[in-house]
């Protein structure tokens, strides 16, 4: 049938020759260095099926990594806590073991996409897309977490903070690699998170901006020990910003503490102007918020209200 | 490049085709199968007006590789009630409600709202808006649609 849309991704075709679907990780790496780089793995699809119709990814074939076993639950393993590679943002958001022990990745998994989106998407699909304003990303990166990487010569393990290289880009190369596993350490009694998110509509919306902070606390010096900031999408990749960190490192919990750390991680966003996201010098400004107002949750969580919510 | 050979259940009845490997699972319902109930809108999983459900759960069909139904149970909107029977309640409850206006959003919502209210039968009003929030319409009808999934809630619990 004659297409109105040619020009546009709604006329393009999917061009593929090949759609795999290995029943193990040898099977699905043989076949990848078979394709010698010209295969891409696909896990939901749901951001590789949008990138191929509008030509910004090309493969010669698809290598469908879904129904590869051991890769789709939530584990607990002492402090730490490991999602297999499968694990979709819905299985994240709905998990009461994620929402009791890292409740900022529960949150970022629920505002990403849409439910339908969210039953399919993986979550580490959303660390392979290597894109600045992935939810889940800047909470694990909050979380301190780590990723397993299968490739042919065997697995290595990789901190998310040396993990994004650029939009789109890690360390980790999806024609050739399999993301196995997230791992991260279970959040404490005296360690508080939160997630938190601008963005044009409350559901269906990419976010303005959007901040995770990990909190620890000390409550009876009423100090900080240390705080995690990740910021996104401020710059090409998510990012911690590390001068507000050291700031608060031993920090007293003090309204100027948390005010000093806005400012830090304000001046350590590079937003660019964007007609999806609003000016440089308004998303500037929202960064100073979010940081406050996410410090200042996240250390309520930790058992360390201010007086005042910020 | 060569077909494909796909066996899964479409609205409760298996069907086996060759397709070729580029195939999203929208494309198969409406162009191979010839079911134009689900329909296709922005094409990259933005507007939700292609969802089906796959084993139960809502999808966009657009970005949904059709392979990867083998094996699995697909549900349009035409697996929803039998041609000529009674509608189901959720589909009554839209036409009670005036919950469609120009129909192009229905099927996706009616498939969603199904979803939801066969996990959990009686959702509230918050529980309702957000197990729809992935399907937009166009006319912007939400309110009454939301009233329609009450209505049909109240029903399919009065009925079972």
């Amino acid at each position: 049938m004659e297409c109105a849309f040619k020009d546009l991704h709604w006329g393009k075709e999917i061009a593929i020759r090949h759609y795999l679907q290995p029943r193990t990780a040898q099977e699905t790496l043989d076949l990848l260095s078979e394709f010698d780089g010209r295969a891409a793995i696909l896990a939901g699809g749901t951001d590789v099926i949008p990138l191929m119709r509008r030509g910004d990814l090309q493969a010669e074939a698809l290598v469908d990594i879904s129904r590869l076993p051991g890769m789709n639950s939530i584990e607990v393993d002492g402090d730490w806590v490991c999602l297999g590679g499968l694990v979709t943002q819905k299985q994240v958001c709905s998990s009461p073991v994620i929402r009791q022990k890292a409740a900022l990745l529960a949150e970022a998994a629920a505002v990403m996409g849409s439910p339908q989106i969210r039953n399919v998407a993986t979550v580490a699909g959303n660390l392979v897309s290597g894109q600045p304003a992935a939810d889940a990303a800047l909470s694990l990166l909050a979380l301190n977490a780590g990723v397993t990487i299968l490739s042919r010569s065997g697995t290595r393990e990789v901190l998310l903070t040396d993990f994004f290289l650029g939009t789109g880009q890690t360390r980790l190369d999806f024609r050739r690699e399999i993301l196995t596993r997230i791992r991260f350490p279970a959040l404490q009694k005296d360690q508080g998170g939160c997630y938190l998110r601008l963005s044009p509509r409350k559901a269906l919306a990419l976010p303005i901006l959007a901040v995770a902070v990990v909190v620890t606390a000390q409550p009876e010096k009423r100090t900080i020990q240390e705080a995690a900031v990740a910021l996104g999408p401020v710059a090409p990749v998510p990012f911690r910003a590390l001068k507000a960190e050291a700031g608060l490192r031993g920090a007293p919990l003090s309204k100027e503490s948390l005010e000093q750390a806005a400012q830090d991680a304000m001046d350590e966003s590079h937003p660019r102007s964007s007609l999806l996201r609003g000016s440089e010098e308004y998303r500037k400004e929202m960064v100073k918020v979010l940081v406050r107002r996410g410090l200042s949750r996240a250390l309520a969580r930790a058992g360390l209200p201010l007086m005042e919510e910020a | 490049m060569k077909d494909l050979q796909l066996t899964f259940h479409l609205n409760g009845r298996e069907v086996s085709v060759q397709i070729p490997p580029h195939l999203q699972l929208v494309d198969l319902i409406r162009d191979v199968l010839n079911l134009k109930g689900t329909k296709i809108g922005c094409r990259e999983g933005e507007c939700g007006v292609c969802t089906v459900l796959v084993n139960g759960v809502p999808v966009n069909s657009c970005i949904f590789p059709a392979m990867k139904a083998a094996g699995q149970s697909v549900t349009t909107i035409e697996g929803v009630s039998a041609g000529d029977g009674p509608l189901d309640p959720i589909q009554q409850a839209f036409i009670e409600e005036g919950a469609i206006q120009c129909g192009f959003c229905t099927p996706a919502m009616a498939l969603t709202a199904k979803a939801l209210l066969d996990e959990n039968p009686d959702p509230d009003e918050s529980q309702i808006r957000q197990s729809l929030s992935g399907v937009l319409c166009r006319c912007t009808g939400y309110s009454k649609i939301v009233r329609a999934v009450q209505k049909a809630s109240l029903s399919r619990r009065s009925s079972g």
